[in-house]
């Protein structure tokens, strides 16, 4: 008989006590926000992780990332303080049904992220027919599924916007008075963008800038445009609507769209905020 | 004097040491010279300016990353070009880490909401190196300013060498000599709607804006806003590159640069408002308020 060899305490499987792994330095008043994967391409989730070092000090400083199917150790949707949603809902599947109220029931602030979860985007053109759910035809933004609290549209939507709405999002929920007030300021527009609908287009640019005579001719759309369907013919931007794939960037980007002073005016100290908030 | 002309570090009355620039400069060569200097420098690696394009005073966005390509864009054309639209391309195709980028009040907005708001403008806000705004009242659609040189001042295209608006006229001057002047009664039906909602006239978002009024012909009046357009201009003056005057010994001086910009503000502002009951119980849309 061979000798019984002890067991390294690494491998007792049966006598080992859960242990939760602190942090070194423990911050007392992180916010707990997650990402919630729906019908997306997992663009913006990259997106998120585009802001690099960035991303590392918004986790080690202002943000408890309790939840991300890519990402984080977790299957269930916890509690949140902010929960940033990727992806468009199909009603055909009720899992994802579930999720998008579960979301809604456990989060303080609920962010569309990206173009499918604020209109749509490309997945409005889905009509089914694909493997291995071919009946799962009919996607919509989470808006029409769910209230929605801010927006953060683009397609995908950019590192920095995602960073400068998580610093204004921590001021608003953690910050001094006049930090409150600040990042009130800045999330409304995003906010009423919200509030505004779930459908958009190239089109808004005809309906809602040119069309009510605000239009000036800066190019902000084309430039925003991530499939280059916009053109400008004579200073007035052209959109070619077989190209558009409805992400709403363009209006979004448009200073005539909205365009705050009192957030815009204060550019300068805002962005070396934002810069000081990230070192 | 209130607000109605930003926030800024200083203000002076200016022109490029460079008689080559101030050839074909439309007042001091403000823009041109102090790109020129970025340029040299390293402070940028290319500028978004308003180039010539194929068809006689129609402007076009155009990347410039070289003094040639700089000195060929000198000179103001008085209708619109997209330069924002260039701003996304920049970094890409054109491969610019460091952005200059001139343009209208309206235009330095869109590049500061690009830079807090960056919806559609990926690893753009942080490349802005040098934003210079210009003054400006209004702009025309390329279809007005042909209306306004053909029709109304009986002159081709081709063959003018400048245009100007000042002194209360628009004028004309061909390259033969000839001088037309158009009263801005007549040049006002031609304008872009889209300006008469402007609420900025010296592009109060800029690092540093300027513009023909307030100096004597051949200056431009020159407001330093923020601490990089400080930092740039101090610089450009350490390096020779400007002769500058004090504005408060100039004619005409601020004063007038304070009394049209509350002109077009107080003007604009009214339309603002009267938008808001445009219609039977109808309002046309208000961006200062909201994206609805």
């Amino acid at each position: 008989m061979p000798e019984e060899k002890p067991v390294p305490a690494s491998a007792d499987v049966k006598n080992k006590v859960e242990t939760l792994k602190k942090e070194d330095k423990p911050v007392a008043d992180k916010i707990k926000a997650g990402h919630v994967h729906m019908s997306g391409c997992t663009g913006c989730e990259v997106a998120i992780a585009d802001n690099y070092g960035g991303l590392l000090t918004v986790l080690d400083k202002y943000v408890d990332w309790v939840y991300d199917l890519t990402l984080a150790d977790v299957r269930h949707i916890p509690k949140m303080d902010v929960a940033l949603v990727e992806g468009s809902i199909c009603i055909q599947d009720k899992i994802s049904v579930d999720e998008i109220k579960e979301t809604r029931e456990k989060s303080a602030v609920v962010v569309a992220l990206g173009g499918c979860a604020c209109y749509g985007n490309i997945t409005r053109f889905g009509r089914g027919g694909q493997p291995n759910q071919p009946q799962h035809e009919s996607y919509v933004p989470i808006g029409d599924i769910i209230k929605v609290d801010a927006y953060i549209p683009g397609c995908a939507p950019t590192p920095q916007l995602i960073r400068n709405v998580v610093v204004m999002a921590y001021l608003l929920l953690k910050g001094t008075k006049e930090q409150q007030e600040l990042a009130k300021k800045y999330l409304t527009p995003l906010m009423q963008l919200a509030d505004r609908g779930t459908e958009a287009c190239g089109c808004d640019l005809m309906y809602h800038i040119i069309n009510q005579g605000l239009c000036m001719g800066c190019g902000s759309c084309a430039a925003a445009c991530p499939v280059r369907a916009i053109t400008h013919e004579y200073g007035k931007p052209n959109v070619n609507r077989e190209m558009c794939i409805k992400c709403g960037a363009c209006y979004a980007q448009c200073p005539r769209s909205f365009f705050n002073f009192d957030v815009m005016n204060e550019f300068e100290g805002i962005m070396e905020l934002i810069d000081g908030a990230l070192k | 004097m209130g607000t109605e002309l930003g926030k800024y570090k200083l203000c002076v009355s200016a022109r490029s040491a460079d008689k080559e620039i101030l050839k074909k400069a439309q007042d001091g060569g403000i823009v041109t010279q102090l790109f020129k200097y970025a340029l040299e420098e390293g402070i940028i690696d290319g500028a978004i300016v308003s180039g010539p394009s194929d068809e006689p005073w129609r402007p076009r966005p155009f990347v410039a990353t070289t003094v040639d390509d700089l000195m060929k864009s000198r000179g103001t054309r008085y209708n619109i070009s997209p330069n924002v639209s260039f701003i996304k391309e920049a970094t890409r195709s054109y491969g610019l880490d460091r952005i200059g980028i001139v343009g209208t009040p309206c235009q330095m907005q869109a590049v500061r909401k690009g830079q807090l708001y960056p919806v559609g403008l990926r690893d753009v806000p942080d490349k802005i190196a040098l934003a210079i705004g210009i003054f400006c009242m209004e702009n025309f659609p390329y279809q007005s300013i042909k209306q306004l040189v053909e029709d109304h001042a009986a002159m081709k295209l081709e063959a003018v060498k400048k245009m100007e608006i000042g002194k209360g006229k628009f004028w004309v001057y061909g390259e033969r000599g000839q001088v037309v002047q158009l009263p801005l009664k007549v040049t006002h039906n031609y304008e872009q709607p889209g300006c008469h909602v402007c609420l900025d006239y010296v592009a109060n978002l800029a690092d540093v804006s300027t513009g023909s009024v307030g100096s004597p012909d051949g200056w431009s009046t020159v407001f330093v806003r923020t601490k990089n357009g400080d930092d740039i201009w101090s610089k450009a003056i350490a390096a020779g590159c400007f002769e500058t005057k004090p504005i408060e010994q100039v004619k005409p001086g601020l004063e007038l640069v304070s009394k049209l910009a509350n002109e077009k503000i107080t003007k604009n502002q009214k339309t603002v408002e009267e938008r808001a009951k445009f219609g039977v119980n109808k309002a046309l849309r208000n961006p200062y308020i909201s994206p609805k």
